[in-house]
């Protein structure tokens, strides 16, 4: 990957991890602040040090300034804000840069506002060190920004950066920790640790609407994504509501955004919202019993269907 | 402070009833189900003669303060809401004829106007300053510019607690518990009052307004101000240049059967 010696910026990447491993979300994050400047990592956590490591050896990454104390374990906005804006006072980067994600997603705008800066969300595009396309309206209509702001606080779509590789050799120094707000308090993290393919990173997607009829029904598509290997399973607004599966696997505009090499849609008739989650996927195709489905317009393959049937033939014959 | 006397004839407890003042921010946005068409002069897209409506997740945020009220956990809510001269219909549709007290409308000068989240954030610490409520509430995102900022920008001027997507709240006195929807599932906090609280989709589901609240609604009281009054300016630091259409993908085509599927997929799309 071509470094930007011949840009000015310095831009600072938020690190997203669970003081384990670092988020590939954030990789993303790391490609697109590559295309402003030099690019330093923050890394706030507790007992982070494998993140620390981890970051400092990914190609890009010029400086990590890394802290680690109690009050960074889980990722409280309340917490980060003020340590990003201490940072940025003391180092005066021109761009600060996280992944769109729940916790990019909690912290840059909180930040952005303590620094009286408007930041730019879901950038799916970076055209100059000032100039960004992002998504709005579900997607429907792509706005080019151009800001005239010293710094700018960017949150980027993942699926639209590639994720920076592994290959560099960064400095590491230690920063000071700003302190516990003692605003929240952080009870339960209730995740999936199944270790399923995450959503947002396979390289094949399954996912399931209203004609899956009953929760039950979903084993079919973990059947399926199985077989298949290295595929997430997603599902709709609708099935999520109805408590078919856990809101994490929701794809739409408000849900997560996933543009995996192959998106197959079972069951489910593509509202715009959903079609906001999945319709940058390399290749789409989907069984639906309704030839009129909105799905079946976005599809490169569409089978009429039932998906009862087709599903098992379909496990069947991969 | 409402003090209640609460007591058996064998128990003698004194009741200090404080209820909570809720600020609902509320925005007027193309419906969600309008197919959204990018202007010709491609610097926005088309809102005259469109449908809107209150966006959907800030009536998740009004529902959930009109449910606090009726359990007396709420005594007043106000909502507020920023946009053109047509906010004040879902000021007085989605808020007022559900149960809000009163309205405030920050009125832009055209329905066409856009404040950034910024703006709308200082828009509403100011409002926050005067009114001083214990809790914000407000959608997790806006579906026409899904910056989904505005609450944490809010929190962060202010210095309070944020508690963002949340899907469950359980106020109890000075601190709130809440369940959020999170990337990897759900994550469970427990948050000080005040706070700013933003909805998602599964907190509730908001009721619809019945005629005599509807009626009721157009007498209760509804300020127009200004963002200069609140000595907030509204100019942007980010420049729109261009709105486009989204790529389009190539007309696909339907196949027969499932062996078709499979093969299509591994030898023509290569994908499998």
């Amino acid at each position: 990957m071509k470094v930007a010696r011949s840009l000015l910026g310095k831009a600072l990447v938020v690190v997203e991890h669970n003081n384990a491993k670092v988020s590939p979300a954030t990789l993303a994050a790391v490609t697109a602040a590559s295309k402003l400047g030099e690019v330093t990592a923050l890394v706030a956590g507790k007992g982070s040090k494998s993140v620390v490591d981890e970051i400092s050896k990914i190609q890009g990454i010029a400086k990590v300034l890394a802290v680690d104390s109690a009050e960074y374990e889980h990722g409280l906005p309340e917490n980060f804000a003020p340590l990003v804006k201490k940072v940025q006072d003391e180092n005066k980067f021109t761009h600060i840069v996280a992944a769109h994600t729940t916790f990019g997603k909690g912290v840059l705008p909180r930040a952005a506002a303590l620094l009286d800066t408007q930041s730019v969300s879901d950038v799916i595009g970076v055209k100059d060190e000032n100039t960004f396309l992002r998504s709005t309206y579900a997607g429907n209509a792509l706005a080019s920004v151009k800001s005239s702001q010293a710094l700018n606080i960017l949150s980027v779509r993942p699926t639209s950066f590639d994720k920076a590789a592994q290959g560099g050799s960064a400095s590491v120094a230690q920063v000071a920790a700003t302190g516990e707000s003692g605003l929240t308090k952080w009870l339960a993290d209730e995740v999936d640790t199944s270790g399923k393919p995450d959503l947002t990173s396979a390289r094949v997607v399954v996912s399931g609407g209203r004609g899956l009829k009953a929760p039950e029904n979903f084993k079919l598509l973990y059947s399926l994504a199985d077989k298949i290997g290295n595929c997430a399973v997603g599902a709709t607004r609708a099935v999520v509501d109805a408590g078919f599966v856990s809101n994490d696997l929701q794809v739409g505009q408000t849900g997560k955004i996933v543009a995996p090499e192959l998106y197959i849609a079972v069951g489910l008739s593509g509202a715009i919202q959903h079609l906001a989650g999945m319709k940058d996927s390399k290749v789409i195709a989907c069984i639906n019993t309704d030839p009129e489905a909105p799905i079946f317009s976005v599809s490169d393959y569409g089978l009429e269907g039932d998906l009862f049937d087709a599903v098992p033939k379909l496990i069947a014959g991969l | 402070i409402n003090a209640e006397y609460m007591g058996t004839p064998s128990e003698c407890l004194f009741f200090f009833e404080m209820t909570l003042k809720a600020l609902v921010s509320i925005k007027r946005v193309i419906d969600y189900t309008v197919k959204v068409r990018v202007r010709p002069d491609k610097l926005g897209v088309i809102k005259d003669n469109v449908k809107h409506s209150c966006n959907p997740f800030d009536e998740i945020a009004v529902e959930q303060a009109v449910r606090m009220k009726e359990k007396k956990l709420v005594g007043e809510i106000v909502a507020v809401s920023i946009g053109g001269p047509k906010s004040v219909e879902v000021l007085r549709g989605s808020a007022l004829a559900l149960g809000v007290d009163r309205a405030i409308h920050v009125k832009l000068p055209t329905d066409n106007d856009d404040v950034e989240s910024l703006a709308v954030a200082k828009i509403l610490h100011k409002i926050a300053e005067k009114e001083k409520p214990d809790v914000i509430l407000t959608g997790k995102q806006a579906i026409d510019d899904d910056s989904c900022a505005v609450p944490q920008m809010l929190a962060g001027l202010l210095g309070w607690s944020q508690a963002t997507f949340i899907s469950e709240l359980e106020v109890s006195g000075k601190t709130a518990k809440i369940c959020r929807e999170t990337d990897a599932g759900m994550q469970r906090l427990e948050v000080s009052l005040p706070s700013v609280i933003s909805c998602d989709l599964r907190l509730n589901e908001p009721r619809y307004a019945k005629l005599p609240e509807i009626m009721k609604a157009k007498k209760k009281p509804l300020q127009e101000i200004t963002a200069d009054s609140l000595g907030v300016s509204t100019q942007p630091k980010i420049q729109i240049l261009e709105v486009a259409d989204p790529p389009t993908r190539a007309a696909g085509r339907k196949v027969k059967t499932v062996e078709e599927l499979i093969t299509k997929l591994k030898t023509e799309a290569k994908v499998i």
